[in-house]
């Protein structure tokens, strides 16, 4: 007996039982559009952290304070270390180093306030998280020489306070009640992994230090941010601030009270996160699969019972066992395949649902259904229908031609 | 010396239900010609179908020996046995067997798919179902054909692998006399034309009159025309 004519006639037998042959199939439909559903949002979810990872600059590494309790007398990061990591004597992978104070504060303007980030920043900043602004100036070298009153403000918080976000330059805010003139808008980011990007106002980092986020010691900082040569020069660029801290902090060997990340270690780290999500949800949507498999082999099994005169008479008109074998497994098989490829549809279907409603509530996202989710999801309900079908198709395969041919 | 086509030898079978066991056959001796046509009687109960299932390789003996065209059947295991009934045996049962859903040409095409043939199967078919009459019913289902209509369709996928013998388990059973009587002549032709074996079980004496040999079971043994 050739495939194709297997294959017909299990669409044939499928064919006399539509409504039982629809409900087994869409037990499949369910499993595989949740699989596909689950894996295009958590691999959509990754694409856009990473994405958001990406999109802080190139090349970057950051500098935090260690946050290891068990080390003894741990030093700050200052502005002597910046100093010293910017030296291109000792450091000469590094292409630009931005130090900053990383804090939160109130910001008015007329009867409007509201809390935002505040970072004091240098003028290498915007070179280093390769921010533009899209009206207005930069933070410059004269700013923080005299300490200005000047201020940058995010989208999101030019849109708190002014209801929009251009034109505003020259307009005066209070930080802290303090005035500060607005000298600029920044581009919008997005949201980022840690909230929005764009709620943000940046000062003159000598301002901050003076007179918002007061740290003690005084030159201390709170984050530096480095930009290495290349891509290639990250790791390099790693090792030579490591080693310029463990000598400026005389810290023993293994006992760094500082932590040095790269962009590629926060990508990698999201990347695991998200992975472990992914494999989570799409875990969960993986046992509606298998309960779509039960209901398969269910409905074979009641099949198997309804036919056995049928079996009966194929094997007395010579059918071997492989024949039924093969008659009943492609009719499970088909099952599946065919909820399969539906299940791929409607899955396809939620994920761009997912992205609509994503985008009108203002956060855009990118679902992304790759082929190994398409291939994994085909694979897995074709193995589904056979692994199920095998025991409904077994039991008729070795069903003895005499007891089958009598059975009513 | 003589051309048999069936030899049995002191067959056997029981049935365990249980505890219990049914001597259904308790040493069964026949003899088949080529060409002959047997009837197979006695009363209900007396294992006329289960020598008839054993006959045509549908069913094992418990003990015995059994030889049909020169195979010895006993050693040959299930799928040889399958490979036996589809090319050596026709079987027309009592209650048609027809598969509900599909035509008269399919239902006779099925032994030639089981048999490996790829094509000409439909030829072979409608040539099947000219010779018992029904050359313009090909495409009717077994609910749009009459009684005898349906047993014509199960004698030609009976007859579509040119067997060596046809095994008929009460051929008349579910048809009115004349009917049955147009069954008959249908089969004792098809014997007569192309001297095919036939073996017939039947209570019903007119039927068996029909036969040349009458072989007569009580209680599990022959008691007489073997
Ligand atoms: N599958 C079976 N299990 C148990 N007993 C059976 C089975 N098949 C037949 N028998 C018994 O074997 C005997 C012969 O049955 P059978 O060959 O069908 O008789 P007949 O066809 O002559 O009426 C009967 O007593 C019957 O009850
Ligand atoms: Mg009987």
């Amino acid at each position: 007996m050739n495939l194709w004519q297997s294959i017909l006639e299990a669409l044939e037998s499928l064919a006399a039982n539509k409504m039982r042959s629809g409900l087994t199939i869409l037990g499949i439909v369910i499993g595989v559009a949740a699989v596909i559903a689950m894996l295009a949002v958590g691999t959509g979810a990754q694409d856009t952290i990473t994405g958001s990872i990406s999109g802080i600059g190139t090349n970057l590494l950051f500098v935090f304070r260690s946050r290891d309790d068990s080390i003894r007398n741990p030093k700050p990061l200052t502005l002597g270390d910046a100093d010293a990591i910017a030296d291109p004597f000792q450091a000469p992978s590094v292409e630009a180093v931005a130090p900053i104070l990383d804090g939160s504060a109130t910001i008015s303007y007329g009867g409007e306030m509201t809390r935002a980030t505040l970072d004091g920043v240098t003028p290498a900043y915007f070179s280093v998280r390769n921010y533009t602004v899209v009206e207005g100036d930069y933070i410059t070298e004269e700013h923080i020489l005299g300490r200005a009153s000047v201020a940058l403000v995010g989208p999101e918080l030019a849109d708190t306070l002014f209801g929009r976000h251009d034109g505003i330059t020259g307009e005066t805010i209070r930080i802290e009640g303090q005035p500060f003139r607005v000298i600029g808008v920044l581009e919008a980011k997005g949201g980022g992994m840690m909230g929005s990007q764009d709620n943000v106002a940046l000062v003159p980092f000598s301002t901050a230090q003076t007179r918002l986020l007061r740290r003690s010691p005084q030159d201390r900082v709170d984050v530096i941010f480095v930009q290495a040569v290349s891509a290639d020069l990250v790791s390099q660029a790693a090792n030579e601030i490591a080693d310029i801290l463990r000598t400026r902090h005389r810290t023993p060997i293994g006992a760094d009270d500082f932590t040095v990340f790269s962009q590629e270690d926060f990508v990698q780290t999201a990347e695991t996160i998200t992975g472990v999500l992914t494999i989570f949800l799409g875990g969960i949507a993986g046992i509606s699969l298998l309960v779509g498999g039960i209901g398969i082999m269910n409905i074979m099994l009641v099949s198997v019972t309804e036919r056995t005169r049928e079996i009966g008479l194929r094997k007395a008109l010579g059918a071997r066992k492989r024949d039924i074998l093969i008659q009943f497994l492609t009719e499970s098989s088909l099952l599946s395949m065919i909820g399969g490829l539906v299940g791929i549809l409607v899955g396809w279907g939620i994920a761009t649902l997912v992205e609509v409603i994503a985008a009108n509530s203002g956060t855009p996202f990118a679902t992304s259904i790759g082929l190994d989710a398409v291939l994994l999801a085909t694979i897995f309900s074709a193995a589904v229908g056979l692994f199920f079908g095998i025991y409904p198709a077994n039991r008729a395969a070795n069903l003895e031609p005499v007891e089958a041919l009598r059975y009513e | 010396m003589e051309d048999w086509v069936i030899t049995a030898e002191n067959l056997t079978k029981v049935y365990k239900m249980g505890e219990v066991e049914v001597h259904a056959l308790r040493g069964v001796s026949l003899k088949i010609k080529r060409g002959e046509v047997v009837a197979i009687m006695g009363p209900s109960g007396s294992g006329k179908s289960t020598i008839m299932n054993i006959l045509g390789c549908l069913d094992r003996p418990t003990s015995g020996e059994y030889i049909l065209d020169g195979e010895v059947v006993q050693s040959l295991n299930d799928d040889q046995l399958a490979d036996i009934r589809n090319r050596k045996v026709g079987f027309v049962f009592q209650s048609f067997n027809l598969l509900p859903r599909q035509t008269s040409l399919a239902n006779v095409e099925l032994p030639l798919r089981y048999a490996g043939m790829t094509s000409g199967r439909k030829e072979r078919a409608r040539a099947s179902l000219e010779a018992v009459g029904l050359g313009d019913r090909m495409l009717h289902r077994p609910t749009e054909l009459s009684g005898g209509q349906q047993q014509r369709v199960a004698i030609a996928r009976a007859l579509v692998n040119n067997p060596a013998i046809i095994m008929a388990d009460e051929p008349t059973g579910n048809l009115d006399s004349k009917v049955g009587q147009e069954i008959m002549d249908l089969l004792l032709g098809l014997n007569r034309d192309k001297g095919t074996t036939l073996i017939l079980v039947t209570h019903d004496p007119k039927i068996g009159a029909q036969a040349q040999r009458t072989i007569r079971l009580i209680d599990g043994l022959v008691e007489d025309g073997a």
